[in-house]
């Protein structure tokens, strides 16, 4: 008796067990597909015909419509009409010309990706421009802060100087104050140093980012004074044990930094917007976003033009996904 | 002894090696970090046209603020999308951290795709989310088509959805202060919490994974319930995270601005200026044509203001550790 109930508790609890695990996994995939659909509807997007976005109901598949020429080859068209009752359809040729009415069977429907709107919407504004303006903007950036802050990090974890803690906490106290305070101000000062619209504008004000001191000055501070000991004794100076030893021995915090500091670059917005007023200087974003504003209803280039900006850290992202989560999730950076 | 000479030399005071290793950053972050914040309050004191000032006019813009009515509609705008915001996106990021947290095969593939929308311009989510929100070719009216449902205007409707719900269900009157956040503003709340969510998600299953096995063992051997033993042992044990995630949500959404000004603004900061949030009433303020740039400073200390005490909240809170 007490045998067989506990067979079947057993099997009872799998089933029950089993049961939740597939609510467990279909719970998962609901919020994949939210995740998912949306990119995947920008680059469905990004490839249909101008008359294919119009359509509703929409496409999941960008489709172009195929009509048999009197050489017997499909040629692209666009539907003009279709009569039902008669088994007809009025198509226009996709190169122009007249319409003509040809019988339902000679007109076909397949899948038609449209790659031609990338470089339509490439052309339509300096995205070559943007795309240089940002890379550069985030090299010059990326330089300057790993060696300020690592510079400042060292400082900070292996010198002795008077107020360094109170000089310490007055840097952190900064990182409170969120960008909106002092954004003002900044572009006064900007505007003082006549360097609104020029690269300076946003690449100088960012040289230094304290949350990467913080980030590294912890670290450091973990590499036992015992090799600092050891190595001043053979000889190394300062630096070089900076650049020998202790840099060598943070490369995962470097790491993130870089990726912490990459991407903030990459997406940053506010900041460009407000300092800059033409194309010449102008990063990727804002210039996505002045793209955007200017089109109107062009959804397909709009969103071939969302595709490519966000392309770089999207593939970086696929190729080093764990790190950058970690180092982004460590970071508390948002946006 | 020299070498222990040396190393008494190395080891001692030395403020100036010190001073040049800061010099770079501590110029970048005084002059275009502590002078700006320091002169934000300065600024709003002023009366500045053009990036320059014209002169002092002391509190002049507070007491302008007290009496001005989009300010104070911007405030509780902004207020709405956070109350939006926090619970939902809090909500939905423990309960898929706890869900990934159930020893599931692929953990990897699902945090890179919950957390995919992270590493995306916020412009580009933006743009997308709008082409999705678009009343007549849309494909969320689409997907709610499907479902049987009618299609609504999202980011054009200045209506607030009590006000919207309220008429559905066949009242032919309701009160406005009652209207609730416009359906525009929904959307973008709808948005913020898709781009967001991945990161709160890490968040958690990381606190989620420090949560020692031993305590699930016991509980099990005495027969808790998973309900007991995630009121019981999760939810007490995952408290300090929560409180993080709660405070650093909050604090990033007083900041919204991209969303906002994206998909909603300019002319006029969404329907009837229903999604005007503080920081675009700051950029309004401040940037537009006709601008006052002492206005908006005003404008960003009381923003400041509000950060600051939930910032100190959240120091507060961490030293405590929010544990029961």
């Amino acid at each position: 008796m007490g045998a067989t109930a506990t067979i079947r508790g057993a099997s009872f609890y799998r089933a029950q067990r089993a049961g939740s695990r597939v609510a467990l996994y279909a719970g998962l995939w609901i919020g994949v597909i939210v995740m998912v659909v949306p990119f995947f509807w920008m680059v469905a997007t990004s490839l249909k015909s101008p008359i294919e976005i119009l359509e509703f109901p929409p496409t999941w598949i960008p489709t172009g419509q195929f009509a048999k020429t009197a050489s017997g080859a499909w040629e692209e068209v666009y539907v003009a009409s279709r009569d039902r009752d008669a088994g007809t359809v009025a198509v226009r040729s996709a190169a122009g010309g007249p319409a003509r009415v040809l019988p339902a069977s000679d007109v076909r429907s397949s899948v038609r990706l449209r790659f031609s709107n990338y470089a339509a919407a490439w052309r339509q504004a300096p995205f070559a421009r943007y795309y240089l303006n940002t890379v550069f903007i985030v090299l010059c950036t990326l330089a300057g802060q790993l060696v300020t802050s690592a510079l400042a990090a060292y400082a900070f974890a292996r010198m002795r100087f008077p107020g360094r803690d109170v000089i310490f906490l007055l840097f952190l106290s900064m990182m409170m104050v969120p960008e909106p305070v002092y954004i003002v101000p900044s572009y006064i000062i900007l505007a003082k140093l006549g360097w609104i619209n020029t690269y300076q504008a946003m690449i100088v004000p960012w040289l230094a980012y304290i949350f990467n001191i913080f980030m590294l000055r912890q670290h450091f501070k973990t590499i036992p004074d015992d090799l600092y000991d050891a190595a001043i004794i053979d000889g190394c100076s300062r630096f070089a044990f900076l650049w020998r030893v202790v840099l060598p021995l943070s490369k995962a915090v470097l790491a993130a930094v870089v990726i912490f500091t990459v991407v903030s670059t990459w997406n940053s917005f506010l900041w460009p917007l407000v300092m800059t007023n033409t194309p010449d200087v102008r990063p990727l974003q804002v210039g996505l976003a002045r793209f955007a504003q200017e089109q109107g209803t062009n959804h397909e280039l709009m969103m071939a033009a969302a595709v490519f900006s966000i392309a770089p850290l999207v593939v970086a992202y696929f190729f080093a996904q764990k790190q950058i989560i970690q180092s982004l999730a460590t970071s508390g950076i948002k946006g | 002894m020299r070498w222990l000479d040396d190393l008494r030399r190395r080891k001692a005071m030395d403020p100036l090696t010190a001073f040049f290793y800061l010099v770079p950053a501590a110029v970048i972050i005084v002059v275009f970090r502590m002078v700006p914040i320091a002169s934000a309050f300065l600024v709003s004191f002023f009366d500045v046209k053009m990036g320059r000032l014209r002169g002092f006019i002391g509190l002049a813009h507070y007491t302008k603020l007290l009496t001005d009515p989009t300010f104070w509609s911007s405030l509780g705008t902004t207020a709405y999308y956070v109350v939006g915001v926090v619970p939902l996106s809090l909500f939905l990021a423990l309960l898929v951290a706890v869900l990934l947290n159930q020893r599931i095969r692929a953990l990897g593939f699902y945090r890179t795709v919950y957390f995919l929308p992270v590493v995306t311009s916020l412009v580009a989510v933006s743009v997308v989310w709008k082409w999705i929100f678009h009343p007549r070719l849309g494909l969320l009216n689409y997907v709610i088509q499907l479902l049987g449902g009618r299609p609504l205007h999202w980011l054009e409707e200045p209506r607030g959805i009590l006000e919207m719900m309220a008429s559905a269900a066949g009242w032919g009157w309701w009160p406005d202060w009652l209207a609730g956040p416009s359906l525009a503003l929904i959307a973008v709340i709808i948005v913020s919490v898709w781009r967001g969510i991945g990161y709160n998600i890490v968040i958690f299953l990381a606190g989620l994974q420090n949560i020692p096995d031993q305590f699930y063992e016991a509980a099990r051997i005495d027969g808790a319930t998973s309900r007991q033993m995630f009121w019981r042992i999760t939810w007490p044990l995952l408290s300090p995270t929560t409180f993080y995630v709660l405070l650093s949500t909050t604090i990033t959404s007083f900041q919204v601005f991209t969303q906002i000004y994206l998909m909603t603004g300019p002319p006029i900061g969404g329907p009837m200026g229903t999604t005007k949030v503080i920081v675009y009433y700051l950029f309004e303020r401040g940037f537009d044509a006709g601008g006052n740039m002492g206005y908006a400073s005003a404008v960003a200390l009381v923003l400041f203001t509000i950060i600051l005490t939930l910032t100190l909240l959240q120091r507060r809170g961490v030293e405590r550790r929010v544990y029961y």
